[in-house]
Protein backbone atom coordinates (compact mmCIF):
# COMPACT_ATOMS: atom_id res chain seq x y z
CA UNK A 1 0.00 0.00 0.00
CA UNK A 2 1.07 3.41 -1.10
CA UNK A 3 2.05 5.44 2.16
CA UNK A 4 -0.22 8.45 3.29
CA UNK A 5 2.81 11.05 2.50
CA UNK A 6 5.61 10.57 0.75
CA UNK A 7 8.23 12.85 0.36
CA UNK A 8 11.69 12.06 -1.43
CA UNK A 9 14.69 14.64 -1.91
CA UNK A 10 12.49 17.91 -1.87
CA UNK A 11 14.31 20.86 -1.98
CA UNK A 12 12.31 24.94 -2.18
CA UNK A 13 14.32 27.77 -2.11
CA UNK A 14 12.91 31.09 -1.81
CA UNK A 15 15.67 33.65 -2.88
CA UNK A 16 18.44 33.23 -0.56
CA UNK A 17 16.72 31.45 1.79
CA UNK A 18 16.66 27.36 1.47
CA UNK A 19 13.49 26.88 2.79
CA UNK A 20 13.61 22.63 2.55
CA UNK A 21 16.66 21.46 1.81
CA UNK A 22 16.85 17.44 0.47
CA UNK A 23 13.60 16.24 2.48
CA UNK A 24 12.71 12.68 2.92
CA UNK A 25 9.60 12.21 5.09
CA UNK A 26 7.02 8.99 4.97
CA UNK A 27 4.04 8.98 7.05
CA UNK A 28 2.21 5.35 6.65
CA UNK A 29 -1.47 5.31 6.42
CA UNK A 30 -3.23 5.30 9.81
CA UNK A 31 -0.43 7.21 11.79
CA UNK A 32 -0.37 10.26 13.81
CA UNK A 33 2.32 12.09 13.15
CA UNK A 34 3.62 15.39 14.35
CA UNK A 35 6.04 17.86 12.27
CA UNK A 36 8.32 19.43 14.89
CA UNK A 37 10.13 22.95 14.50
CA UNK A 38 11.51 26.16 15.41
CA UNK A 39 9.40 29.10 13.60
CA UNK A 40 10.99 29.37 9.97
CA UNK A 41 12.20 25.49 9.83
CA UNK A 42 10.12 24.76 6.94
CA UNK A 43 7.09 23.04 8.50
CA UNK A 44 4.02 25.19 6.70
CA UNK A 45 6.50 25.60 3.39
CA UNK A 46 6.42 21.44 3.33
CA UNK A 47 2.87 21.30 3.89
CA UNK A 48 2.19 24.29 1.38
CA UNK A 49 4.31 21.77 -0.94
CA UNK A 50 1.74 18.90 -0.32
CA UNK A 51 -1.41 21.01 -0.73
CA UNK A 52 -0.03 22.49 -3.96
CA UNK A 53 0.15 25.86 -3.08
CA UNK A 54 3.44 25.76 -3.59
CA UNK A 55 5.21 23.78 -6.38
CA UNK A 56 8.96 22.35 -5.33
CA UNK A 57 12.20 23.22 -6.69
CA UNK A 58 13.42 19.42 -6.85
CA UNK A 59 12.04 15.98 -5.96
CA UNK A 60 8.83 14.49 -5.60
CA UNK A 61 5.83 14.54 -3.08
CA UNK A 62 2.84 12.40 -3.30
CA UNK A 63 -0.02 11.29 -1.01
CA UNK A 64 -1.41 7.53 -1.34
CA UNK A 65 0.46 7.44 -4.35
CA UNK A 66 -0.63 10.54 -6.47
CA UNK A 67 1.64 13.09 -7.24
CA UNK A 68 0.67 16.08 -6.11
CA UNK A 69 2.17 18.29 -9.15
CA UNK A 70 1.06 15.71 -12.13
CA UNK A 71 -1.99 14.59 -10.27
CA UNK A 72 -2.95 17.24 -8.36
CA UNK A 73 -6.86 16.86 -8.76
CA UNK A 74 -6.13 13.29 -7.16
CA UNK A 75 -3.86 14.23 -4.59
CA UNK A 76 -5.78 17.11 -3.11
CA UNK A 77 -9.28 14.89 -3.34
CA UNK A 78 -7.20 12.87 -0.76
CA UNK A 79 -6.18 15.96 1.84
CA UNK A 80 -7.71 17.64 3.96
CA UNK A 81 -5.74 21.18 5.48
CA UNK A 82 -6.04 22.95 8.28
CA UNK A 83 -4.10 26.18 7.15
CA UNK A 84 -2.62 27.96 10.00
CA UNK A 85 -4.10 31.67 9.27
CA UNK A 86 -7.55 32.49 10.43
CA UNK A 87 -8.56 32.97 6.52
CA UNK A 88 -12.43 33.06 5.71
CA UNK A 89 -15.04 34.73 3.27
CA UNK A 90 -17.29 37.29 4.72
CA UNK A 91 -19.80 37.06 2.36
CA UNK A 92 -21.20 33.52 3.38
CA UNK A 93 -22.75 31.62 6.39
CA UNK A 94 -21.01 28.59 8.50
CA UNK A 95 -23.38 26.40 6.36
CA UNK A 96 -22.66 27.98 3.15
CA UNK A 97 -19.06 28.03 3.74
CA UNK A 98 -19.36 24.02 4.27
CA UNK A 99 -21.30 23.72 1.46
CA UNK A 100 -19.19 25.34 -0.74
CA UNK A 101 -16.47 23.56 0.33
CA UNK A 102 -17.88 20.29 -0.46
CA UNK A 103 -18.74 21.18 -3.35
CA UNK A 104 -15.09 22.58 -4.71
CA UNK A 105 -14.30 18.78 -3.96
CA UNK A 106 -16.96 17.91 -6.24
CA UNK A 107 -19.56 16.82 -2.90
CA UNK A 108 -23.27 17.42 -3.80
CA UNK A 109 -26.00 16.87 -0.72
CA UNK A 110 -23.30 16.38 1.35
CA UNK A 111 -25.25 17.89 4.48
CA UNK A 112 -25.76 14.95 7.23
CA UNK A 113 -21.94 14.62 6.92
CA UNK A 114 -21.96 18.56 7.38
CA UNK A 115 -24.52 18.22 9.98
CA UNK A 116 -22.08 15.83 11.82
CA UNK A 117 -18.94 17.52 11.66
CA UNK A 118 -20.70 20.88 12.83
CA UNK A 119 -22.02 18.89 15.59
CA UNK A 120 -18.55 17.46 17.08
CA UNK A 121 -17.01 21.50 16.29
CA UNK A 122 -20.13 22.32 18.50
CA UNK A 123 -20.67 24.74 15.55
CA UNK A 124 -24.40 23.40 15.97
CA UNK A 125 -26.05 26.57 17.08
CA UNK A 126 -23.54 29.12 14.50
CA UNK A 127 -24.78 26.94 11.41
CA UNK A 128 -26.65 30.17 10.00
CA UNK A 129 -24.53 32.81 11.96
CA UNK A 130 -22.41 34.89 9.01
CA UNK A 131 -18.65 34.18 9.22
CA UNK A 132 -17.92 37.94 10.06
CA UNK A 133 -19.73 37.59 13.18
CA UNK A 134 -18.48 34.73 14.81
CA UNK A 135 -15.25 34.70 17.32
CA UNK A 136 -11.79 33.52 17.05
CA UNK A 137 -12.16 30.18 17.91
CA UNK A 138 -15.62 29.76 16.34
CA UNK A 139 -13.60 30.78 13.18
CA UNK A 140 -10.87 28.47 13.96
CA UNK A 141 -13.49 25.52 14.63
CA UNK A 142 -14.89 26.41 11.05
CA UNK A 143 -11.14 25.84 9.19
CA UNK A 144 -11.69 22.63 10.76
CA UNK A 145 -14.86 21.50 9.56
CA UNK A 146 -14.16 23.06 6.09
CA UNK A 147 -10.70 20.58 6.01
CA UNK A 148 -12.87 17.71 6.98
CA UNK A 149 -15.80 17.96 4.84
CA UNK A 150 -15.09 15.93 1.89
CA UNK A 151 -13.88 12.91 4.49
CA UNK A 152 -10.49 13.15 3.15
CA UNK A 153 -8.15 9.72 4.38
CA UNK A 154 -5.00 12.52 4.84
CA UNK A 155 -5.73 15.49 7.07
CA UNK A 156 -3.02 17.86 7.49
CA UNK A 157 -3.27 20.49 10.54
CA UNK A 158 -0.71 23.20 10.57
CA UNK A 159 -0.90 24.46 13.47
CA UNK A 160 -4.61 24.75 14.45
CA UNK A 161 -4.51 25.34 18.13
CA UNK A 162 -2.36 28.09 17.99
CA UNK A 163 -4.29 30.71 20.14
CA UNK A 164 -7.35 28.79 20.52
CA UNK A 165 -8.68 28.41 24.57
CA UNK A 166 -8.59 24.64 26.32
CA UNK A 167 -12.45 23.57 25.25
CA UNK A 168 -11.41 24.30 21.39
CA UNK A 169 -8.48 22.31 21.56
CA UNK A 170 -10.26 18.90 23.53
CA UNK A 171 -13.39 19.29 21.25
CA UNK A 172 -11.16 19.25 18.13
CA UNK A 173 -8.76 16.35 19.59
CA UNK A 174 -11.42 14.01 20.14
CA UNK A 175 -12.77 14.48 16.94
CA UNK A 176 -9.51 14.08 15.14
CA UNK A 177 -8.36 11.28 17.57
CA UNK A 178 -11.97 9.55 16.50
CA UNK A 179 -11.15 10.14 12.55
CA UNK A 180 -7.54 8.68 12.98
CA UNK A 181 -9.12 5.74 14.90
CA UNK A 182 -10.90 4.65 11.85
CA UNK A 183 -8.29 5.07 9.99
CA UNK A 184 -7.57 8.24 8.45
CA UNK A 185 -3.42 9.62 8.34
CA UNK A 186 -2.73 12.85 10.93
CA UNK A 187 -0.18 14.96 10.25
CA UNK A 188 -0.08 17.47 12.82
CA UNK A 189 2.52 20.77 13.09
CA UNK A 190 2.59 22.22 16.48
CA UNK A 191 4.27 24.26 19.17
CA UNK A 192 2.53 23.04 22.00
CA UNK A 193 5.00 20.01 22.74
CA UNK A 194 2.61 18.23 25.32
CA UNK A 195 0.29 17.90 22.16
CA UNK A 196 2.46 16.20 20.32
CA UNK A 197 3.83 13.58 22.89
CA UNK A 198 -0.27 13.28 23.56
CA UNK A 199 -1.13 12.69 20.29
CA UNK A 200 1.49 11.71 18.41
CA UNK A 201 3.19 8.22 17.40
CA UNK A 202 6.12 9.65 15.88
CA UNK A 203 7.32 12.74 15.67
CA UNK A 204 9.86 14.78 13.08
CA UNK A 205 11.84 17.46 14.29
CA UNK A 206 12.67 20.18 11.51
CA UNK A 207 15.50 22.90 11.39
CA UNK A 208 16.40 25.26 8.46
CA UNK A 209 15.08 23.28 6.40
CA UNK A 210 16.52 19.77 7.57
CA UNK A 211 14.97 17.09 9.23
CA UNK A 212 16.99 16.73 11.99
CA UNK A 213 15.14 13.76 14.19
CA UNK A 214 12.77 11.39 13.53
CA UNK A 215 11.55 8.09 15.85
CA UNK A 216 8.34 7.59 17.61
CA UNK A 217 7.53 10.18 20.33
CA UNK A 218 8.42 7.54 23.14
CA UNK A 219 11.97 6.75 21.64
CA UNK A 220 12.89 10.66 20.84
CA UNK A 221 11.75 11.40 24.43
CA UNK A 222 13.79 8.64 25.96
CA UNK A 223 16.86 9.24 23.46
CA UNK A 224 17.97 12.56 25.23
CA UNK A 225 19.38 12.56 28.86
CA UNK A 226 16.34 14.51 30.44
CA UNK A 227 15.36 12.08 33.12
CA UNK A 228 15.55 13.83 36.56
CA UNK A 229 15.49 13.02 39.92
CA UNK A 230 14.47 15.04 42.89
CA UNK A 231 15.95 14.45 46.09
CA UNK A 232 16.04 15.64 50.18
CA UNK A 233 18.81 14.53 51.83
CA UNK A 234 19.57 13.94 55.00
CA UNK A 235 23.32 15.40 55.11
CA UNK A 236 25.07 17.28 52.24
CA UNK A 237 25.40 15.75 48.31
CA UNK A 238 28.96 13.87 48.15
CA UNK A 239 30.89 15.56 45.62
CA UNK A 240 31.24 13.02 43.28
CA UNK A 241 27.83 13.93 42.07
CA UNK A 242 27.99 17.59 41.88
CA UNK A 243 28.49 17.50 38.30
CA UNK A 244 24.99 16.22 37.76
CA UNK A 245 23.09 18.70 39.66
CA UNK A 246 20.82 20.93 37.68
CA UNK A 247 19.15 22.68 40.98
CA UNK A 248 20.08 22.95 44.30
CA UNK A 249 17.77 24.46 47.39
CA UNK A 250 18.96 23.77 51.07
CA UNK A 251 19.03 20.45 51.02
CA UNK A 252 17.37 19.56 47.98
CA UNK A 253 18.78 18.39 44.60
CA UNK A 254 17.78 18.16 41.52
CA UNK A 255 20.14 15.63 40.06
CA UNK A 256 20.13 14.72 35.76
CA UNK A 257 20.23 11.38 34.67
CA UNK A 258 21.16 9.64 31.23
CA UNK A 259 18.85 7.01 31.92
CA UNK A 260 16.63 5.34 34.53
CA UNK A 261 19.16 2.76 35.46
CA UNK A 262 21.46 5.33 36.08
CA UNK A 263 19.61 6.09 39.26
CA UNK A 264 20.43 2.96 40.62
CA UNK A 265 24.36 3.99 40.59
CA UNK A 266 22.99 7.61 42.24
CA UNK A 267 21.48 5.46 45.17
CA UNK A 268 24.51 3.32 45.47
CA UNK A 269 26.53 6.62 46.19
CA UNK A 270 24.38 7.84 48.70
CA UNK A 271 23.77 4.53 50.74
CA UNK A 272 28.11 4.78 51.07
CA UNK A 273 28.13 8.22 51.87
CA UNK A 274 25.28 7.40 55.06
CA UNK A 275 23.10 9.54 53.70
CA UNK A 276 19.20 9.00 53.95
CA UNK A 277 16.67 9.64 51.33
CA UNK A 278 13.92 12.27 53.09
CA UNK A 279 11.87 12.46 49.90
CA UNK A 280 12.50 11.72 46.14
CA UNK A 281 10.59 12.83 43.24
CA UNK A 282 11.35 11.36 39.78
CA UNK A 283 10.73 13.63 36.76
CA UNK A 284 9.47 12.64 33.61
CA UNK A 285 11.57 13.46 30.55
CA UNK A 286 10.32 17.33 29.26
CA UNK A 287 9.19 17.62 25.41
CA UNK A 288 9.88 20.76 25.71
CA UNK A 289 13.66 19.73 26.75
CA UNK A 290 14.22 17.08 24.12
CA UNK A 291 12.84 19.46 21.54
CA UNK A 292 15.70 22.35 22.59
CA UNK A 293 17.94 19.90 22.97
CA UNK A 294 17.36 17.63 19.98
CA UNK A 295 17.00 21.17 17.26
CA UNK A 296 20.11 23.01 19.83
CA UNK A 297 22.72 19.71 18.89
CA UNK A 298 21.58 19.68 15.41
CA UNK B 1 -21.40 19.24 -15.14
CA UNK B 2 -18.43 19.23 -12.82
CA UNK B 3 -19.79 19.57 -9.22
CA UNK B 4 -16.48 21.58 -8.67
CA UNK B 5 -16.86 24.50 -11.48
CA UNK B 6 -20.66 24.59 -10.75
CA UNK B 7 -19.72 25.44 -7.15
CA UNK B 8 -17.43 27.70 -7.63
CA UNK B 9 -19.60 29.57 -10.03
CA UNK B 10 -22.62 29.30 -7.78
CA UNK B 11 -20.89 30.77 -5.27
CA UNK B 12 -19.56 33.67 -7.11
CA UNK B 13 -23.25 34.30 -8.46
CA UNK B 14 -24.24 34.19 -4.76
CA UNK B 15 -21.56 36.76 -3.56
CA UNK B 16 -22.82 39.01 -6.43
CA UNK B 17 -26.23 38.71 -4.83
CA UNK B 18 -25.32 39.05 -1.71
CA UNK B 19 -23.67 42.88 -2.22
CA UNK B 20 -26.38 43.31 -4.88
CA UNK B 21 -26.77 47.09 -4.26
CA UNK B 22 -23.48 47.48 -4.98
CA UNK B 23 -22.80 45.07 -7.77
CA UNK B 24 -26.33 45.49 -9.39
CA UNK B 25 -27.77 48.67 -8.48
CA UNK B 26 -25.18 51.19 -7.96
CA UNK B 27 -23.70 50.74 -11.78
CA UNK B 28 -27.63 50.68 -12.79
CA UNK B 29 -27.71 53.92 -11.30
CA UNK B 30 -24.62 55.31 -12.67
CA UNK B 31 -25.70 54.49 -16.18
CA UNK B 32 -28.75 56.51 -15.73
CA UNK B 33 -27.11 59.25 -14.57
CA UNK B 34 -24.86 59.30 -17.46
CA UNK B 35 -27.88 59.03 -19.71
CA UNK B 36 -29.45 62.01 -17.97
CA UNK B 37 -26.77 64.41 -18.63
CA UNK B 38 -25.92 63.88 -22.09
CA UNK B 39 -28.73 63.14 -23.28
CA UNK B 40 -30.11 66.91 -21.70
CA UNK B 41 -27.18 68.17 -22.78
CA UNK B 42 -26.67 66.61 -26.65
CA UNK B 43 -29.95 65.62 -27.46
CA UNK B 44 -30.91 69.07 -29.51
CA UNK B 45 -27.29 69.11 -31.48
CA UNK B 46 -26.46 65.33 -32.63
CA UNK B 47 -27.97 63.36 -34.56
CA UNK B 48 -25.77 60.37 -35.40
CA UNK B 49 -27.56 58.01 -37.39
CA UNK B 50 -30.35 60.08 -39.36
CA UNK B 51 -33.85 59.67 -37.39
CA UNK B 52 -32.49 58.01 -34.40
CA UNK B 53 -32.50 60.65 -31.24
CA UNK B 54 -29.49 61.25 -29.36
CA UNK B 55 -30.82 59.19 -26.54
CA UNK B 56 -31.89 56.50 -28.23
CA UNK B 57 -28.00 56.16 -30.11
CA UNK B 58 -26.96 56.33 -26.72
CA UNK B 59 -28.66 53.60 -24.73
CA UNK B 60 -27.16 50.65 -26.30
CA UNK B 61 -23.56 52.20 -26.02
CA UNK B 62 -24.30 52.71 -22.21
CA UNK B 63 -25.46 48.82 -21.98
CA UNK B 64 -22.38 47.74 -23.35
CA UNK B 65 -20.28 49.76 -21.39
CA UNK B 66 -22.29 48.85 -18.32
CA UNK B 67 -22.14 45.35 -19.30
CA UNK B 68 -18.33 45.47 -19.64
CA UNK B 69 -17.22 47.25 -16.90
CA UNK B 70 -18.66 45.10 -14.73
CA UNK B 71 -18.05 41.77 -16.24
CA UNK B 72 -14.68 43.01 -15.45
CA UNK B 73 -15.09 44.45 -11.55
CA UNK B 74 -17.11 40.96 -10.82
CA UNK B 75 -13.77 38.55 -11.28
CA UNK B 76 -10.97 41.48 -10.34
CA UNK B 77 -12.47 42.44 -7.46
CA UNK B 78 -13.59 38.73 -6.13
CA UNK B 79 -10.08 37.47 -7.37
CA UNK B 80 -7.82 40.43 -5.26
CA UNK B 81 -10.77 40.47 -2.31
CA UNK B 82 -9.91 36.58 -1.48
CA UNK B 83 -5.79 36.82 -2.32
CA UNK B 84 -6.14 39.85 0.87
CA UNK B 85 -8.37 38.17 2.93
CA UNK B 86 -6.22 35.02 2.09
CA UNK B 87 -9.65 33.64 1.42
CA UNK B 88 -8.45 32.51 -2.07
CA UNK B 89 -6.94 29.36 -0.39
CA UNK B 90 -9.82 27.55 -0.31
CA UNK B 91 -9.69 27.12 -4.10
CA UNK B 92 -6.84 26.65 -4.33
CA UNK B 93 -6.75 23.66 -1.63
CA UNK B 94 -9.42 22.14 -3.66
CA UNK B 95 -9.42 19.44 -6.49
CA UNK B 96 -9.76 22.46 -8.97
CA UNK B 97 -8.62 22.37 -12.50
CA UNK B 98 -7.63 25.62 -14.38
CA UNK B 99 -9.80 25.26 -16.89
CA UNK B 100 -12.94 25.28 -14.62
CA UNK B 101 -11.24 28.11 -12.62
CA UNK B 102 -11.14 30.36 -15.53
CA UNK B 103 -14.91 29.10 -16.68
CA UNK B 104 -16.48 29.94 -13.16
CA UNK B 105 -14.83 33.42 -12.46
CA UNK B 106 -15.39 34.05 -16.49
CA UNK B 107 -19.04 32.94 -16.23
CA UNK B 108 -19.71 34.67 -13.25
CA UNK B 109 -18.53 37.76 -14.79
CA UNK B 110 -20.46 37.41 -18.15
CA UNK B 111 -24.16 36.84 -16.00
CA UNK B 112 -23.43 39.75 -13.44
CA UNK B 113 -22.55 42.13 -16.70
CA UNK B 114 -25.67 40.42 -18.75
CA UNK B 115 -28.21 41.44 -15.44
CA UNK B 116 -26.55 45.17 -15.24
CA UNK B 117 -26.98 45.56 -18.89
CA UNK B 118 -30.37 44.25 -18.58
CA UNK B 119 -31.12 46.56 -16.01
CA UNK B 120 -29.60 49.54 -17.69
CA UNK B 121 -31.81 48.44 -20.75
CA UNK B 122 -34.90 48.53 -18.94
CA UNK B 123 -34.72 51.38 -17.39
CA UNK B 124 -33.45 53.31 -20.21
CA UNK B 125 -36.60 52.66 -21.32
CA UNK B 126 -38.18 55.29 -20.03
CA UNK B 127 -36.37 58.10 -21.64
CA UNK B 128 -36.44 56.73 -25.28
CA UNK B 129 -37.15 53.32 -26.85
CA UNK B 130 -34.85 52.56 -29.21
CA UNK B 131 -35.15 49.87 -31.95
CA UNK B 132 -33.87 45.98 -31.18
CA UNK B 133 -33.81 44.98 -34.81
CA UNK B 134 -31.26 42.08 -34.68
CA UNK B 135 -31.44 40.78 -30.88
CA UNK B 136 -28.94 38.05 -31.11
CA UNK B 137 -26.24 40.17 -32.57
CA UNK B 138 -26.45 41.92 -29.51
CA UNK B 139 -26.84 38.77 -27.50
CA UNK B 140 -23.20 37.72 -29.32
CA UNK B 141 -21.28 40.98 -28.35
CA UNK B 142 -22.76 40.61 -25.17
CA UNK B 143 -21.74 37.88 -24.19
CA UNK B 144 -18.26 37.90 -26.01
CA UNK B 145 -17.55 40.90 -24.55
CA UNK B 146 -18.46 40.49 -21.30
CA UNK B 147 -16.34 37.35 -21.61
CA UNK B 148 -13.27 38.94 -22.71
CA UNK B 149 -13.71 41.82 -20.04
CA UNK B 150 -14.42 39.08 -17.57
CA UNK B 151 -10.72 37.32 -18.50
CA UNK B 152 -9.37 40.44 -18.81
CA UNK B 153 -10.43 40.65 -14.72
CA UNK B 154 -8.80 37.61 -13.18
CA UNK B 155 -5.84 38.67 -15.16
CA UNK B 156 -6.30 41.89 -13.19
CA UNK B 157 -6.55 39.65 -9.97
CA UNK B 158 -4.43 37.80 -10.52
CA UNK B 159 -2.07 40.63 -11.05
CA UNK B 160 -2.51 43.03 -8.61
CA UNK B 161 -1.39 42.69 -5.07
CA UNK B 162 -3.24 45.30 -3.74
CA UNK B 163 -6.41 47.31 -4.43
CA UNK B 164 -4.21 50.03 -5.34
CA UNK B 165 -2.70 48.39 -8.48
CA UNK B 166 -6.28 47.17 -9.22
CA UNK B 167 -7.78 51.16 -9.63
CA UNK B 168 -4.72 51.84 -11.82
CA UNK B 169 -6.00 48.44 -13.76
CA UNK B 170 -9.16 49.95 -14.12
CA UNK B 171 -9.18 53.73 -14.25
CA UNK B 172 -5.45 53.60 -17.05
CA UNK B 173 -7.00 51.01 -18.71
CA UNK B 174 -10.39 49.72 -19.22
CA UNK B 175 -12.28 53.05 -18.29
CA UNK B 176 -10.06 55.00 -21.10
CA UNK B 177 -10.76 52.11 -23.64
CA UNK B 178 -14.66 51.90 -22.52
CA UNK B 179 -14.94 56.21 -22.79
CA UNK B 180 -13.09 56.42 -26.21
CA UNK B 181 -14.66 53.19 -28.02
CA UNK B 182 -17.50 55.22 -28.88
CA UNK B 183 -19.88 54.82 -26.26
CA UNK B 184 -21.13 58.91 -26.60
CA UNK B 185 -20.18 58.87 -29.73
CA UNK B 186 -19.78 57.75 -33.74
CA UNK B 187 -15.96 57.53 -34.96
CA UNK B 188 -17.05 59.01 -38.09
CA UNK B 189 -17.43 62.52 -36.19
CA UNK B 190 -13.43 62.12 -34.96
CA UNK B 191 -10.77 63.22 -36.82
CA UNK B 192 -8.71 61.23 -38.66
CA UNK B 193 -6.04 60.21 -36.56
CA UNK B 194 -8.21 59.63 -33.54
CA UNK B 195 -10.42 57.24 -36.06
CA UNK B 196 -7.29 55.39 -37.05
CA UNK B 197 -6.15 54.90 -33.39
CA UNK B 198 -10.20 53.73 -32.71
CA UNK B 199 -9.38 50.74 -34.66
CA UNK B 200 -7.09 49.33 -32.29
CA UNK B 201 -9.11 49.43 -29.54
CA UNK B 202 -11.28 46.30 -29.29
CA UNK B 203 -13.88 47.95 -26.86
CA UNK B 204 -14.81 49.86 -30.14
CA UNK B 205 -15.53 46.61 -31.85
CA UNK B 206 -17.67 45.44 -29.41
CA UNK B 207 -20.11 48.62 -28.54
CA UNK B 208 -20.11 49.13 -32.35
CA UNK B 209 -21.26 45.29 -33.39
CA UNK B 210 -24.07 45.60 -30.07
CA UNK B 211 -25.26 48.98 -31.42
CA UNK B 212 -25.86 47.36 -34.87
CA UNK B 213 -27.85 44.75 -32.96
CA UNK B 214 -30.20 47.69 -32.09
CA UNK B 215 -30.09 50.14 -35.32
CA UNK B 216 -28.95 47.54 -38.13
CA UNK B 217 -26.53 50.45 -38.71
CA UNK B 218 -22.42 50.70 -37.42
CA UNK B 219 -19.33 52.43 -38.04
CA UNK B 220 -17.97 49.13 -39.75
CA UNK B 221 -19.13 45.53 -40.56
CA UNK B 222 -20.56 43.19 -37.42
CA UNK B 223 -18.80 40.74 -38.95
CA UNK B 224 -15.27 42.16 -39.17
CA UNK B 225 -16.02 43.33 -35.34
CA UNK B 226 -17.32 39.65 -34.40
CA UNK B 227 -14.35 38.18 -35.80
CA UNK B 228 -12.04 40.89 -34.19
CA UNK B 229 -13.72 40.54 -30.80
CA UNK B 230 -13.93 36.58 -31.20
CA UNK B 231 -9.71 36.63 -31.94
CA UNK B 232 -9.81 39.12 -28.33
CA UNK B 233 -11.56 36.85 -26.32
CA UNK B 234 -9.50 33.71 -27.63
CA UNK B 235 -6.16 35.12 -27.11
CA UNK B 236 -7.16 36.80 -23.61
CA UNK B 237 -8.60 33.31 -22.97
CA UNK B 238 -5.12 31.40 -23.85
CA UNK B 239 -3.02 34.02 -21.91
CA UNK B 240 -5.16 33.73 -19.21
CA UNK B 241 -5.11 29.80 -18.72
CA UNK B 242 -1.30 29.84 -19.59
CA UNK B 243 -1.10 32.33 -15.93
CA UNK B 244 -3.43 30.00 -14.41
CA UNK B 245 -1.42 27.06 -15.72
CA UNK B 246 2.02 28.32 -14.49
CA UNK B 247 0.46 29.56 -10.83
CA UNK B 248 1.77 33.02 -11.59
CA UNK B 249 1.05 34.58 -8.07
CA UNK B 250 -1.27 31.98 -6.97
CA UNK B 251 0.97 29.39 -6.50
CA UNK B 252 4.62 30.30 -4.91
Amino acid sequence: MSPAVDVRQVCKRFGSLQALDNVDLRIEAGEFFGLLGPNGAGKTTLINLLSGLARPDSGQLSILGYDVVTQYRDSRRLLGVVPQELVFDPFFTVRETLRLQSGYFGLRNNDAWIDEVMHHLDLDDKADTNMRKLSGGMKRRVLVAQALVHKPPVIVLDEPTAGVDVELRQTMWRFIQRLNREGQTVLLTTHYLEEAEALCGRVAMLKRGKIVALDSTQNLLNSVATCRVQLRLSGALPAALSPQVTEQNGDSYVLALSSYPALETVLAQLREANLTVLEMNLQQPDPEEVFLQVVGSA
Amino acid sequence: MKTSFTTLFYKEALRVKKVAFQTLLAPILTSLLYLLIFSHVLAQHVEVYPGVRYTAFLIPGLVMMSVLQNAFANSSSSLIQSKITGNIVFVLLAPIAYGEFFAAYVLASVVRGLVVGAGVYLTALFFAVPPMLHPLWIMLFAVLGSAFLGAMGVVAGIWAEKFDQLAGFQNFIIMPLTFLSGVFYSIHSLPDFWQGLSRFNPFFYMIDGFRYGFFGASDISPWFSLAVVSVCFAAMTGFTLALLRSGYKLRI
